[in-house]
Protein backbone atom coordinates (compact mmCIF):
# COMPACT_ATOMS: atom_id res chain seq x y z
CA UNK A 1 0.00 0.00 0.00
CA UNK A 2 2.68 2.39 -1.03
CA UNK A 3 0.68 4.15 -3.50
CA UNK A 4 -1.17 6.86 -1.71
CA UNK A 5 -3.17 6.87 -4.81
CA UNK A 6 -4.64 3.61 -4.51
CA UNK A 7 -4.60 3.98 -0.64
CA UNK A 8 -7.18 6.94 -1.61
CA UNK A 9 -9.61 4.84 -3.70
CA UNK A 10 -9.47 2.16 -1.11
CA UNK A 11 -10.29 4.59 2.02
CA UNK A 12 -12.83 6.54 0.20
CA UNK A 13 -14.89 3.16 -1.55
CA UNK A 14 -14.99 2.18 2.31
CA UNK A 15 -16.42 5.58 3.68
CA UNK A 16 -18.61 4.94 0.44
CA UNK A 17 -19.92 2.18 1.85
CA UNK A 18 -20.36 3.48 5.21
CA UNK A 19 -22.73 5.91 3.72
CA UNK A 20 -24.40 3.33 1.87
CA UNK A 21 -25.19 1.42 4.55
CA UNK A 22 -27.26 3.60 6.37
CA UNK A 23 -29.04 5.16 3.12
CA UNK A 24 -30.12 2.06 2.11
CA UNK A 25 -31.77 0.46 5.04
CA UNK A 26 -33.74 4.12 5.80
CA UNK A 27 -34.41 3.84 1.91
CA UNK A 28 -35.91 0.23 2.04
CA UNK A 29 -37.78 1.06 5.76
CA UNK A 30 -39.59 4.24 3.97
CA UNK A 31 -40.51 2.61 0.41
CA UNK A 32 -41.57 -0.66 2.36
CA UNK A 33 -43.84 1.02 4.44
CA UNK A 34 -45.28 3.35 1.81
CA UNK A 35 -45.78 0.37 -0.45
CA UNK A 36 -47.96 -1.54 2.19
CA UNK A 37 -49.41 1.42 3.92
CA UNK A 38 -50.77 3.75 1.20
CA UNK A 39 -53.89 1.01 0.21
CA UNK A 40 -54.67 1.84 3.66
CA UNK A 41 -54.83 5.61 3.67
CA UNK A 42 -58.48 7.12 2.92
CA UNK A 43 -60.49 9.70 3.75
CA UNK A 44 -62.05 7.61 6.28
CA UNK A 45 -59.12 5.84 7.84
CA UNK A 46 -57.73 9.56 8.60
CA UNK A 47 -60.99 10.59 10.11
CA UNK A 48 -62.91 7.71 11.29
CA UNK A 49 -62.51 6.08 14.97
CA UNK A 50 -61.22 2.47 15.26
CA UNK A 51 -64.11 -0.51 15.16
CA UNK A 52 -64.58 -3.91 15.05
CA UNK A 53 -62.13 -4.29 17.70
CA UNK A 54 -59.48 -2.25 15.69
CA UNK A 55 -59.63 -4.38 12.79
CA UNK A 56 -61.98 -1.67 10.90
CA UNK A 57 -62.50 2.43 10.70
CA UNK A 58 -59.81 4.99 11.08
CA UNK A 59 -57.21 5.97 13.62
CA UNK A 60 -58.58 9.50 14.00
CA UNK A 61 -58.22 9.53 18.29
CA UNK A 62 -55.07 8.06 17.54
CA UNK A 63 -53.81 10.99 15.33
CA UNK A 64 -55.31 14.06 17.47
CA UNK A 65 -53.47 11.87 20.46
CA UNK A 66 -50.24 11.58 18.66
CA UNK A 67 -50.50 15.53 18.25
CA UNK A 68 -51.57 17.03 21.59
CA UNK A 69 -48.76 14.98 23.25
CA UNK A 70 -46.36 16.77 20.88
CA UNK A 71 -47.55 19.95 21.09
CA UNK A 72 -47.88 19.31 25.32
CA UNK A 73 -44.14 17.96 25.17
CA UNK A 74 -42.79 20.76 22.97
CA UNK A 75 -44.51 23.32 24.82
CA UNK A 76 -42.97 22.07 28.33
CA UNK A 77 -39.41 21.42 27.16
CA UNK A 78 -38.89 24.13 24.74
CA UNK A 79 -39.04 27.27 27.08
CA UNK A 80 -37.76 25.18 30.10
CA UNK A 81 -34.96 23.86 28.28
CA UNK A 82 -34.08 27.18 26.09
CA UNK A 83 -34.08 28.89 29.33
CA UNK A 84 -31.24 26.54 31.12
CA UNK A 85 -29.09 26.57 27.99
CA UNK A 86 -29.23 30.12 27.97
CA UNK A 87 -27.96 30.16 31.72
CA UNK A 88 -25.55 27.04 31.39
CA UNK A 89 -24.03 28.94 27.97
CA UNK A 90 -24.25 32.49 29.07
CA UNK A 91 -24.91 32.94 32.57
CA UNK A 92 -22.93 29.99 34.89
CA UNK A 93 -19.33 29.69 35.66
CA UNK A 94 -17.22 27.49 34.69
CA UNK A 95 -16.20 25.70 37.46
CA UNK A 96 -16.81 22.02 38.84
CA UNK A 97 -20.69 21.88 39.39
CA UNK A 98 -21.59 23.77 35.75
CA UNK A 99 -19.31 21.28 33.80
CA UNK A 100 -21.15 18.36 36.11
CA UNK A 101 -24.89 20.00 35.03
CA UNK A 102 -23.72 19.91 31.55
CA UNK A 103 -22.10 16.24 31.67
CA UNK A 104 -25.41 15.00 33.58
CA UNK A 105 -27.60 16.49 30.53
CA UNK A 106 -25.94 14.99 28.12
CA UNK A 107 -25.70 11.64 30.08
CA UNK A 108 -29.73 12.66 30.60
CA UNK A 109 -30.35 11.68 26.44
CA UNK A 110 -28.69 8.40 26.39
CA UNK A 111 -31.14 7.27 28.94
CA UNK A 112 -33.89 4.38 27.97
CA UNK A 113 -37.20 5.91 27.18
CA UNK A 114 -38.70 2.94 29.54
CA UNK A 115 -37.06 4.62 32.17
CA UNK A 116 -38.63 7.88 31.46
CA UNK A 117 -42.15 6.12 31.68
CA UNK A 118 -41.23 4.74 35.25
CA UNK A 119 -40.18 7.93 36.44
CA UNK A 120 -43.12 9.57 34.50
CA UNK A 121 -45.55 7.07 36.48
CA UNK A 122 -43.91 7.13 39.49
CA UNK A 123 -43.99 11.23 39.66
CA UNK A 124 -46.88 12.65 37.59
CA UNK A 125 -49.28 10.02 37.72
CA UNK A 126 -49.30 8.95 41.27
CA UNK A 127 -46.96 11.31 42.89
CA UNK A 128 -49.01 14.43 41.27
CA UNK A 129 -52.04 12.85 41.11
CA UNK A 130 -52.28 13.50 37.35
CA UNK A 131 -53.54 10.11 36.73
CA UNK A 132 -52.79 8.93 33.23
CA UNK A 133 -53.61 11.75 31.55
CA UNK A 134 -52.61 13.95 28.31
CA UNK A 135 -50.53 16.20 31.39
CA UNK A 136 -48.91 12.89 32.73
CA UNK A 137 -47.70 11.98 29.20
CA UNK A 138 -46.48 15.17 27.53
CA UNK A 139 -45.05 16.09 30.73
CA UNK A 140 -43.02 13.06 30.69
CA UNK A 141 -42.07 13.17 26.70
CA UNK A 142 -41.18 16.83 27.52
CA UNK A 143 -39.05 15.10 29.90
CA UNK A 144 -37.21 12.89 27.97
CA UNK A 145 -36.69 15.57 25.38
CA UNK A 146 -35.38 18.37 27.77
CA UNK A 147 -31.45 17.03 27.25
CA UNK A 148 -31.44 16.91 23.43
CA UNK A 149 -33.03 20.78 23.19
CA UNK A 150 -30.85 21.81 25.76
CA UNK A 151 -27.87 20.18 24.41
CA UNK A 152 -28.55 21.46 20.83
CA UNK A 153 -29.80 25.05 22.01
CA UNK A 154 -26.46 26.00 24.00
CA UNK A 155 -23.96 24.53 20.67
CA UNK A 156 -26.34 26.98 19.25
CA UNK A 157 -25.93 29.66 21.92
CA UNK A 158 -21.91 28.67 21.92
CA UNK A 159 -21.22 28.58 18.22
CA UNK A 160 -22.37 32.29 17.95
CA UNK A 161 -18.32 34.29 17.89
CA UNK A 162 -17.54 35.85 21.45
CA UNK A 163 -16.44 38.88 19.87
CA UNK A 164 -19.62 39.89 18.39
CA UNK A 165 -21.12 39.64 22.05
CA UNK A 166 -17.69 41.78 23.27
CA UNK A 167 -18.74 44.81 20.57
CA UNK A 168 -22.25 44.85 21.83
CA UNK A 169 -21.13 45.02 25.51
CA UNK A 170 -18.62 47.43 24.54
CA UNK A 171 -21.95 49.51 23.07
CA UNK A 172 -23.40 49.41 26.24
CA UNK A 173 -25.52 46.81 25.78
CA UNK A 174 -26.40 44.82 29.10
CA UNK A 175 -25.82 40.84 29.18
CA UNK A 176 -29.73 40.55 28.45
CA UNK A 177 -29.48 42.45 25.85
CA UNK A 178 -26.96 40.88 24.07
CA UNK A 179 -28.29 37.76 24.43
CA UNK A 180 -32.02 38.65 23.27
CA UNK A 181 -30.64 41.44 19.93
CA UNK A 182 -28.23 39.35 18.95
CA UNK A 183 -27.44 35.90 20.17
CA UNK A 184 -30.02 34.31 20.19
CA UNK A 185 -31.01 35.61 16.87
CA UNK A 186 -27.87 34.10 15.79
CA UNK A 187 -28.58 30.67 17.21
CA UNK A 188 -32.11 30.48 16.11
CA UNK A 189 -31.47 27.63 13.42
CA UNK A 190 -29.39 25.55 15.30
CA UNK A 191 -32.12 25.94 18.16
CA UNK A 192 -34.71 24.88 15.86
CA UNK A 193 -32.39 21.76 14.67
CA UNK A 194 -33.07 20.93 18.62
CA UNK A 195 -36.63 21.40 18.27
CA UNK A 196 -36.89 19.19 15.36
CA UNK A 197 -35.50 16.22 16.49
CA UNK A 198 -37.22 16.51 20.05
CA UNK A 199 -40.43 16.40 17.96
CA UNK A 200 -39.57 13.54 15.92
CA UNK A 201 -38.17 11.77 19.56
CA UNK A 202 -41.67 12.89 20.78
CA UNK A 203 -43.87 11.56 18.30
CA UNK A 204 -42.52 8.49 17.93
CA UNK A 205 -41.59 7.09 21.51
CA UNK A 206 -44.28 4.15 22.71
CA UNK A 207 -42.76 3.44 26.42
CA UNK A 208 -42.85 7.12 27.69
CA UNK A 209 -46.25 7.20 26.66
CA UNK A 210 -47.25 3.36 27.86
CA UNK A 211 -47.83 4.17 31.62
CA UNK A 212 -48.67 7.44 31.54
CA UNK A 213 -50.79 8.25 28.96
CA UNK A 214 -51.93 5.69 26.49
CA UNK A 215 -54.99 4.30 25.93
CA UNK A 216 -55.11 0.61 24.42
CA UNK A 217 -58.59 1.64 22.84
CA UNK A 218 -60.46 4.85 23.28
CA UNK A 219 -62.91 5.43 20.15
CA UNK A 220 -63.53 9.31 21.26
CA UNK A 221 -61.28 12.44 21.61
CA UNK A 222 -60.16 14.27 24.86
CA UNK A 223 -62.05 16.57 26.32
CA UNK A 224 -59.71 18.05 28.92
CA UNK A 225 -55.50 17.54 29.33
CA UNK A 226 -57.03 14.85 32.27
CA UNK A 227 -58.10 12.20 29.52
CA UNK A 228 -56.13 9.52 28.30
CA UNK A 229 -55.81 8.81 24.55
CA UNK A 230 -54.48 6.76 22.12
CA UNK A 231 -51.44 7.40 20.22
CA UNK A 232 -50.11 6.39 17.25
CA UNK A 233 -46.94 4.54 18.30
CA UNK A 234 -48.86 2.56 21.31
CA UNK A 235 -51.95 1.85 18.58
CA UNK A 236 -49.21 0.70 15.95
CA UNK A 237 -48.13 -1.70 19.08
CA UNK A 238 -51.34 -2.90 19.83
CA UNK A 239 -52.67 -3.74 16.66
CA UNK A 240 -49.40 -5.59 15.42
CA UNK A 241 -48.85 -7.67 18.48
CA UNK A 242 -52.23 -7.39 21.13
CA UNK A 243 -55.40 -7.96 18.31
CA UNK A 244 -55.23 -11.16 16.35
CA UNK A 245 -56.50 -10.83 12.98
CA UNK A 246 -55.66 -6.67 11.50
CA UNK A 247 -55.31 -6.54 8.27
CA UNK A 248 -51.54 -5.44 7.28
CA UNK A 249 -52.66 -2.96 6.02
CA UNK A 250 -53.65 -0.81 8.34
CA UNK A 251 -50.84 -1.60 10.36
CA UNK A 252 -48.48 -0.48 7.63
CA UNK A 253 -51.12 2.36 7.22
CA UNK A 254 -50.57 3.55 10.98
CA UNK A 255 -46.74 3.46 10.18
CA UNK A 256 -47.15 5.50 7.59
CA UNK A 257 -48.97 8.79 8.93
CA UNK A 258 -47.11 8.38 12.35
CA UNK A 259 -43.93 8.91 9.49
CA UNK A 260 -45.72 11.79 7.93
CA UNK A 261 -46.72 13.32 10.72
CA UNK A 262 -42.83 13.50 11.92
CA UNK A 263 -41.80 14.59 8.29
CA UNK A 264 -44.30 17.45 7.99
CA UNK A 265 -43.02 18.55 11.92
CA UNK A 266 -39.70 18.52 10.65
CA UNK A 267 -40.69 20.48 7.32
CA UNK A 268 -42.28 23.06 8.75
CA UNK A 269 -38.93 23.59 10.99
CA UNK A 270 -36.87 23.28 8.02
CA UNK A 271 -39.03 25.84 6.28
CA UNK A 272 -38.60 28.15 9.49
CA UNK A 273 -35.14 27.52 9.58
CA UNK A 274 -34.44 28.54 6.21
CA UNK A 275 -36.04 32.49 6.61
CA UNK A 276 -34.06 32.63 9.29
CA UNK A 277 -30.75 31.27 7.57
CA UNK A 278 -31.62 33.72 5.03
CA UNK A 279 -32.05 36.60 6.53
CA UNK A 280 -28.73 36.16 8.55
CA UNK A 281 -26.74 37.73 5.79
CA UNK A 282 -23.56 35.21 7.03
CA UNK B 1 -8.10 69.64 29.38
CA UNK B 2 -7.97 66.05 30.46
CA UNK B 3 -10.19 63.64 29.03
CA UNK B 4 -9.04 60.61 31.19
CA UNK B 5 -6.83 61.21 34.82
CA UNK B 6 -5.25 57.89 35.21
CA UNK B 7 -4.05 58.16 39.47
CA UNK B 8 -1.98 54.86 41.17
CA UNK B 9 -3.33 52.58 38.61
CA UNK B 10 -2.51 48.75 39.44
CA UNK B 11 -4.15 45.77 37.95
CA UNK B 12 -3.84 41.88 38.95
CA UNK B 13 -5.73 39.17 37.00
CA UNK B 14 -5.72 36.01 39.70
CA UNK B 15 -2.24 36.82 41.07
CA UNK B 16 -0.48 37.88 38.09
CA UNK B 17 0.10 41.97 38.08
CA UNK B 18 -0.87 43.34 35.12
CA UNK B 19 -0.57 47.01 35.35
CA UNK B 20 1.56 48.89 37.82
CA UNK B 21 1.52 52.02 39.42
CA UNK B 22 0.20 53.87 36.44
CA UNK B 23 -0.20 57.66 36.47
CA UNK B 24 -0.83 59.60 33.53
CA UNK B 25 -3.49 61.89 32.09
CA UNK B 26 -4.97 61.57 28.51
CA UNK B 27 -5.60 64.88 27.07
CA UNK B 28 -8.91 65.87 25.18
CA UNK B 29 -9.26 65.98 21.68
CA UNK B 30 -5.96 64.66 21.15
CA UNK B 31 -4.43 61.17 19.54
CA UNK B 32 -2.69 59.16 22.47
CA UNK B 33 -1.12 56.70 21.71
CA UNK B 34 0.02 53.33 23.76
CA UNK B 35 3.05 51.33 22.49
CA UNK B 36 4.96 48.53 23.97
CA UNK B 37 5.67 44.85 22.96
CA UNK B 38 3.19 42.13 23.72
CA UNK B 39 1.97 41.20 27.30
CA UNK B 40 3.25 44.72 28.41
CA UNK B 41 -0.46 45.26 29.67
CA UNK B 42 -1.34 47.96 26.91
CA UNK B 43 -4.50 46.49 25.95
CA UNK B 44 -5.41 45.78 29.42
CA UNK B 45 -4.93 49.32 30.24
CA UNK B 46 -7.24 50.22 27.49
CA UNK B 47 -9.92 48.00 28.79
CA UNK B 48 -9.87 49.37 32.32
CA UNK B 49 -11.17 52.65 30.45
CA UNK B 50 -14.52 51.15 29.44
CA UNK B 51 -14.42 48.23 32.42
CA UNK B 52 -14.35 45.56 29.43
CA UNK B 53 -12.14 43.87 32.39
CA UNK B 54 -14.91 43.23 34.32
CA UNK B 55 -15.82 40.31 32.02
CA UNK B 56 -12.91 38.49 32.82
CA UNK B 57 -13.56 36.29 36.10
CA UNK B 58 -10.85 37.13 38.82
CA UNK B 59 -9.93 40.28 38.33
CA UNK B 60 -8.79 43.40 40.73
CA UNK B 61 -8.39 46.73 40.09
CA UNK B 62 -7.10 49.39 42.37
CA UNK B 63 -6.58 52.82 42.02
CA UNK B 64 -8.62 55.83 40.49
CA UNK B 65 -9.30 56.72 37.00
CA UNK B 66 -11.40 60.22 36.28
CA UNK B 67 -13.71 60.61 33.57
CA UNK B 68 -16.48 63.46 33.53
CA UNK B 69 -15.00 63.76 36.84
CA UNK B 70 -16.55 60.49 38.49
CA UNK B 71 -14.11 57.64 39.24
CA UNK B 72 -14.63 54.76 36.99
CA UNK B 73 -13.55 52.65 39.10
CA UNK B 74 -16.60 52.46 41.86
CA UNK B 75 -18.87 49.96 42.29
CA UNK B 76 -21.67 51.88 41.33
CA UNK B 77 -20.80 53.68 38.14
CA UNK B 78 -23.33 53.08 35.40
CA UNK B 79 -21.70 51.11 33.63
CA UNK B 80 -24.48 52.13 30.29
CA UNK B 81 -23.51 55.50 30.55
CA UNK B 82 -20.02 54.93 30.85
CA UNK B 83 -19.51 52.78 27.76
CA UNK B 84 -21.83 55.31 25.47
CA UNK B 85 -19.05 57.59 26.34
CA UNK B 86 -16.09 55.61 26.32
CA UNK B 87 -16.59 53.88 22.79
CA UNK B 88 -14.33 50.71 21.70
CA UNK B 89 -12.98 50.04 18.45
CA UNK B 90 -11.50 46.45 18.25
CA UNK B 91 -8.65 44.86 16.67
CA UNK B 92 -10.65 42.58 13.76
CA UNK B 93 -12.93 44.31 11.69
CA UNK B 94 -16.43 42.48 13.06
CA UNK B 95 -19.10 43.82 12.12
CA UNK B 96 -22.62 41.99 12.88
CA UNK B 97 -24.02 39.60 10.38
CA UNK B 98 -26.72 42.30 9.61
CA UNK B 99 -27.08 44.73 7.21
CA UNK B 100 -25.23 48.16 7.15
CA UNK B 101 -28.23 49.90 8.66
CA UNK B 102 -28.71 47.72 11.42
CA UNK B 103 -24.99 47.72 12.04
CA UNK B 104 -25.37 51.33 12.52
CA UNK B 105 -28.33 51.27 14.88
CA UNK B 106 -27.58 48.44 16.89
CA UNK B 107 -26.77 50.60 19.70
CA UNK B 108 -29.40 53.38 19.27
CA UNK B 109 -31.77 50.49 19.59
CA UNK B 110 -29.93 49.12 22.87
CA UNK B 111 -30.39 52.54 24.13
CA UNK B 112 -33.79 52.80 23.00
CA UNK B 113 -33.09 55.60 20.50
CA UNK B 114 -35.91 55.37 17.71
CA UNK B 115 -36.15 58.93 16.90
CA UNK B 116 -34.12 60.31 13.71
CA UNK B 117 -32.70 56.54 13.21
CA UNK B 118 -32.52 57.56 9.19
CA UNK B 119 -30.05 60.67 9.96
CA UNK B 120 -27.82 59.07 12.53
CA UNK B 121 -26.63 56.79 10.49
CA UNK B 122 -26.47 58.79 7.48
CA UNK B 123 -24.27 60.95 9.59
CA UNK B 124 -22.12 58.01 11.43
CA UNK B 125 -21.44 56.92 7.50
CA UNK B 126 -20.54 60.40 6.45
CA UNK B 127 -18.28 61.00 9.50
CA UNK B 128 -16.36 57.88 8.06
CA UNK B 129 -16.34 58.46 4.75
CA UNK B 130 -18.40 55.88 3.59
CA UNK B 131 -22.00 57.16 2.90
CA UNK B 132 -21.35 58.10 -0.79
CA UNK B 133 -20.13 54.50 -1.71
CA UNK B 134 -22.53 52.53 0.54
CA UNK B 135 -25.64 54.62 0.82
CA UNK B 136 -27.90 52.96 -1.76
CA UNK B 137 -26.73 49.65 -0.43
CA UNK B 138 -27.92 50.46 2.85
CA UNK B 139 -29.73 47.37 3.57
CA UNK B 140 -26.70 44.86 2.16
CA UNK B 141 -24.99 42.20 4.45
CA UNK B 142 -22.10 44.32 5.40
CA UNK B 143 -20.60 40.74 5.63
CA UNK B 144 -19.81 42.16 2.01
CA UNK B 145 -17.89 44.57 2.50
CA UNK B 146 -13.77 45.09 2.08
CA UNK B 147 -12.08 45.08 5.38
CA UNK B 148 -11.50 48.26 5.63
CA UNK B 149 -14.74 49.15 4.76
CA UNK B 150 -15.83 46.98 7.59
CA UNK B 151 -13.61 48.60 10.18
CA UNK B 152 -14.77 51.75 9.02
CA UNK B 153 -18.31 50.84 9.39
CA UNK B 154 -17.45 49.24 12.88
CA UNK B 155 -16.00 52.81 13.59
CA UNK B 156 -19.41 54.28 12.59
CA UNK B 157 -21.09 52.06 14.87
CA UNK B 158 -19.73 53.36 17.90
CA UNK B 159 -19.83 56.86 16.85
CA UNK B 160 -23.57 56.48 16.17
CA UNK B 161 -23.99 56.36 20.14
CA UNK B 162 -22.00 59.36 20.62
CA UNK B 163 -19.50 58.94 22.48
CA UNK B 164 -16.50 61.83 23.41
CA UNK B 165 -13.64 59.29 23.91
CA UNK B 166 -12.71 56.66 21.48
CA UNK B 167 -10.79 53.62 22.41
CA UNK B 168 -8.93 51.74 19.81
CA UNK B 169 -7.07 48.57 20.53
CA UNK B 170 -4.63 48.15 17.37
CA UNK B 171 -6.99 48.65 14.72
CA UNK B 172 -5.14 48.88 11.80
CA UNK B 173 -3.28 45.62 12.35
CA UNK B 174 -5.68 43.30 9.99
CA UNK B 175 -5.60 45.73 7.49
CA UNK B 176 -2.95 46.83 4.03
CA UNK B 177 -0.55 49.36 4.58
CA UNK B 178 -2.83 51.57 2.14
CA UNK B 179 -5.89 51.13 4.18
CA UNK B 180 -3.73 51.19 7.43
CA UNK B 181 -3.08 55.04 5.87
CA UNK B 182 -6.69 56.08 5.27
CA UNK B 183 -7.83 55.04 8.33
CA UNK B 184 -5.37 56.98 10.06
CA UNK B 185 -6.42 59.76 8.07
CA UNK B 186 -9.83 59.33 9.36
CA UNK B 187 -8.07 59.37 13.21
CA UNK B 188 -6.98 62.81 12.16
CA UNK B 189 -9.85 63.73 11.39
CA UNK B 190 -12.24 62.04 14.16
CA UNK B 191 -9.57 63.90 16.58
CA UNK B 192 -11.64 67.16 15.88
CA UNK B 193 -14.47 66.18 17.98
CA UNK B 194 -13.16 62.71 20.01
CA UNK B 195 -10.61 61.92 22.27
CA UNK B 196 -8.75 59.08 20.76
CA UNK B 197 -6.75 56.66 22.70
CA UNK B 198 -5.28 54.06 20.35
CA UNK B 199 -3.01 50.89 21.55
CA UNK B 200 -0.77 50.19 18.48
CA UNK B 201 2.30 46.94 17.53
CA UNK B 202 3.41 49.40 15.00
CA UNK B 203 5.32 52.39 16.17
CA UNK B 204 5.63 54.00 12.77
CA UNK B 205 2.10 54.54 13.26
CA UNK B 206 2.54 55.70 17.07
CA UNK B 207 4.75 58.30 15.64
CA UNK B 208 3.01 59.42 12.23
CA UNK B 209 -1.04 60.07 13.96
CA UNK B 210 -0.09 60.60 18.02
CA UNK B 211 0.05 63.80 19.88
CA UNK B 212 1.54 61.94 22.59
CA UNK B 213 2.93 58.31 23.61
CA UNK B 214 3.10 56.58 26.31
CA UNK B 215 5.51 53.24 26.38
CA UNK B 216 4.52 50.18 28.30
CA UNK B 217 7.03 47.28 29.55
CA UNK B 218 5.66 44.70 31.34
CA UNK B 219 2.91 46.29 33.26
CA UNK B 220 4.73 49.61 34.07
CA UNK B 221 3.75 52.63 32.17
CA UNK B 222 7.68 53.93 31.38
CA UNK B 223 7.44 56.61 29.93
CA UNK B 224 4.86 58.96 28.87
CA UNK B 225 4.96 62.68 27.15
CA UNK B 226 4.87 64.30 23.90
CA UNK B 227 5.33 62.36 20.76
CA UNK B 228 7.80 63.73 19.19
CA UNK B 229 10.12 64.27 22.66
CA UNK B 230 9.39 60.74 23.01
CA UNK B 231 10.81 59.39 19.97
CA UNK B 232 13.71 61.64 19.51
CA UNK B 233 14.92 62.70 23.04
CA UNK B 234 13.63 59.73 25.06
CA UNK B 235 14.43 59.85 28.96
CA UNK B 236 14.14 56.55 30.03
CA UNK B 237 17.12 54.26 28.19
CA UNK B 238 14.29 51.16 28.08
CA UNK B 239 12.48 53.39 25.79
CA UNK B 240 15.10 54.56 23.71
CA UNK B 241 16.29 50.71 22.76
CA UNK B 242 12.50 49.78 22.13
CA UNK B 243 12.15 52.40 19.51
CA UNK B 244 15.67 52.08 18.29
CA UNK B 245 14.29 48.54 17.70
CA UNK B 246 16.52 46.18 19.98
CA UNK B 247 13.33 44.57 21.31
CA UNK B 248 9.84 44.06 20.99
Amino acid sequence: MKNPKITEKVAFFFLFLATLLIVVPVGLIVIIIIRKGLPAINWKFLTDIPREGMRQGGIFPAIVGTLYLVLGAISFALPIGLMSAIYLSEYAKDNFFSRLIKLAIVNLAGVPSVVYGLFGLALFVVFFKFGASILSGSLTLGIMILPIIITASREALESVPYHFREVSWSLGASKWQTIRYLVLPNAISGILTGIILGLGRAAGETAPILFTVAAFYLPQLPKSIFDQVMALPYHLYVISTQVPNVEEKLRYGTALVLLMIVLFMNLVAIIIRYKFRKKKKW
Amino acid sequence: MNAIEVKELNFWYGSFQALKDINANFKEKKITAIIGPSGCGKSTLLRVFNRMNDLIEGVTTRGEVIINGQNILNKDIDLVKLRRDVGMVFQRPNPFPLSIYENIVFGLKIHGLKDNLNEVVEKSLKAVFLWDNLKDRLHQSALSLSLEQKQRLCIARVLAVRPRILLMDEPCSALDPQATLRIEELMRELKNNYTIIIVTHNMQQAARISDEVGFMLLGELVEFGKTEEIFTRPKDKRTEDYISGRYG
